[in-house]
């Protein structure tokens, strides 16, 4: 069937699994009929308010009713923005800028933190929400106005100048996704994925897309599990989890640890992990425990949706090389072009540009910077053709394998969130006093490092940024300088500054 | 105590140790620090810190990461 709306999906898999578990905590859950129930509660709630067509903010916990409210909003004929409940307030309250939503929904978790925000959209609890009576006639309507090229959510993450980007994407490129991602890994109703990514990004979309297709289960594994590595074997265990796709410093933790080896999941099939640097000895160690389960590098950055190239380990890797991203989904193209944006021959360096239905419509309210990376097929001369350019490096190996380089620019990933350095830098230069601030990554300890020159002190530097960035971008040394060392040039030299942090540890 | 403190120093020099009870649960320390710390710990102190004990209650605090050292060292 061809689908132009993702709430299709759920419309089709609620009658056939009706009482079948979708979502869960462990603790509180979803079956497909109360998700269905709940979602359509939930958008006639939003659309007798009258919003349509328009951003409606979640702060909300990583929970079931989450996923139910995000499938409300979209029923509505809106799109979703979820709130980091981690994030500082300051960074929340900039989103807020941005999207400008005339309504906000929380969770009795978050009551407090929205209703402090500084905001002139409307707050409403979840729980007023969802027990709003439903209205199928006003549904309908509302979906006869949509179409497949209208937005579903918009994800914000790092950018260069300080202001969170907000990538916005359509129903089409969600469900372009959506299939090909389950035709290339085989998911099936009988799939249970143990998620861990929060709800905020565009990861969560691995799981909760399949399972409203599939009729599949998704357990929301709780944060505090990826801090106790045999805990987390056991839930794993308890539901009978089969699939997972995390970031690899959560398997790390099992494997590391020593819990692989005495508390092995053994119902796992399918191991997928991705968005940043698999160290060669745990992967190994997760394969040999797994030899007849499936590992899957995964590739690809919000902006193309969800994810785009995938490697299934079918073969053993050399120690000095790479683990491949293998190849696009159906239906996606890799274009691989060098500096002249010509196209590289095989085995050659070139930047990733992707092509297809994938591409998400650019970053909400920037056209400026949507210009720059949502951009003309530079292989095409004869019409229009947008084609998203990665400033990631790649190359094909001897394989024929797409292999992940390294990036253009000062973007790194670090725990699977993608961080812009220029953005910490501007937190810190915005505090009174900093004359000039430099952030480098140290690749060997994956850590960042801020130096900076000017009055405060580094534990205020440390302190101010405390309450601008979210946890995982921030610093983990500051120190102050009385000059930043500079190139020959006199632009910053930013290899000193990482010579200068090896040679204090 | 000093052996301890001088490994947060190098791995995360930015928490303040003696002000958190709640270095896990707040989310100071990740799952990369733990590994980290896990690794320095057996280094340092000729211990084998087994999977088990690696829960948010014993990484919590400097005092309750002590406590499992010497609990281990008795073992």
């Amino acid at each position: 069937m061809y689908h132009t709306n993702i709430i299709e999906y759920l419309e089709l898999s609620a009658p056939e699994y009706t009482d079948k578990l979708a979502f869960s905590d462990g603790a509180d859950s979803l079956s497909f009929r109360e998700l269905y129930d709940v979602s359509c509660r939930v958008g006639s709630f939003l659309s007798d308010k009258g919003y349509m067509r328009e951003p409606i903010a979640l702060m909300m916990g990583k929970h079931p009713d989450t996923v139910a409210a995000m499938l409300g909003v979209v029923s509505a004929g809106c799109f979703y923005t979820c709130l980091d409940p981690d994030v500082p307030r300051q960074r929340v309250e900039l989103i807020l800028e941005k999207l400008s939503p005339r309504a906000i929904i929380y969770d009795e978790e978050n009551r407090e933190r929205a209703e402090e925000l500084s905001t002139s959209a409307a707050v409403y609890p979840y729980t007023v929400a969802c027990s709003f009576s439903s209205d199928t006639e006003r549904l309908t309507w509302v979906r006869s106005q949509a179409l497949d090229t209208d937005p579903v959510y918009v994800v914000f993450t790092s950018g260069s100048t300080g202001m969170p980007k907000g990538v916005v994407a359509s129903h089409r490129s969600v469900i372009d996704y959506t299939e090909t991602l389950c035709e290339a890994l085989g998911f099936s109703d009988k799939t249970v994925f143990g998620n861990q990514a929060p709800l905020c990004f565009d990861a969560p979309l691995k799981e909760i897309m399949p399972t409203l297709k599939l009729g599949a289960t998704t357990y929301l594994i709780p944060r505090k599990l990826f801090l106790s590595p045999v805990r987390l074997c056991e839930f794993l265990d308890e539901h009978r989890i089969n699939t997972v796709c995390w970031v690899a410093s959560a398997l790390v933790l099992i494997s590391a640890s020593g819990a692989l080896e005495r508390y092995r999941p053994s119902h796992l099939e399918t191991v997928c992990f991705g968005s940043e640097v698999f160290p060669s000895g745990e992967y190994k160690k997760w394969r040999a425990a797994y030899p007849q389960g499936r590992l899957v590098n995964l590739y690809g950055p919000t902006e193309a949706t969800g994810m785009s190239c995938y490697w299934i380990a079918d073969r053993e890797l050399e120690d000095s090389e790479r683990i491949p991203i293998g190849r696009p989904f159906r239906n996606t193209e890799i274009i691989l072009l060098g500096d002249d944006l010509s196209p590289v021959s095989d085995g050659e360096q070139g930047e990733i540009f992707i092509r297809g239905s994938c591409l998400t419509l650019g970053y909400f309210g920037d056209s400026e910077r949507t210009g720059r990376a949502f951009v003309q097929n530079p292989l095409n001369q004869s019409f229009p053709e947008l084609v998203y350019r990665t400033g990631d490096i790649g190359r094909k190996n001897s394989h024929g394998e797409l292999e992940f380089i390294c990036r253009v620019d000062r973007q790194i990933k670090l725990m699977g969130h993608r961080i812009e350095l220029g953005e910490i830098e501007t937190a810190a230069q915005r505090l009174c006093g900093v004359s000039r601030a430099a952030a480098v990554f140290d690749s060997e300890s994956r850590r960042i490092i801020v130096y900076f020159t000017g009055t405060p002190e580094a534990s205020e530097v440390i302190a101010h940024l405390k309450e601008h960035l979210p946890r995982y971008m921030l610093p983990r040394r500051v120190y102050r300088l009385e000059a930043m060392p500079l190139t020959q040039s006199g632009k910053l030299d930013r290899g000193a500054l990482l010579a200068l942090f090896s040679a204090s540890k | 105590m000093q052996k301890l403190i001088k490994i947060f120093n190098d791995i995360c020099p930015e928490i303040d140790l003696s002000s958190s009870e709640r270095l896990v649960d707040d989310g100071i320390l990740d799952s990369l620090d733990i590994v980290a710390l896990v690794t320095e710990i057996n280094e340092t102190f000729d211990v084998s810190v087994p999977p088990e004990e690696i829960t948010p209650e014993n990484f919590n605090s400097s005092a309750s990461i002590m406590a499992l050292i010497e609990r281990l060292r008795d073992n």
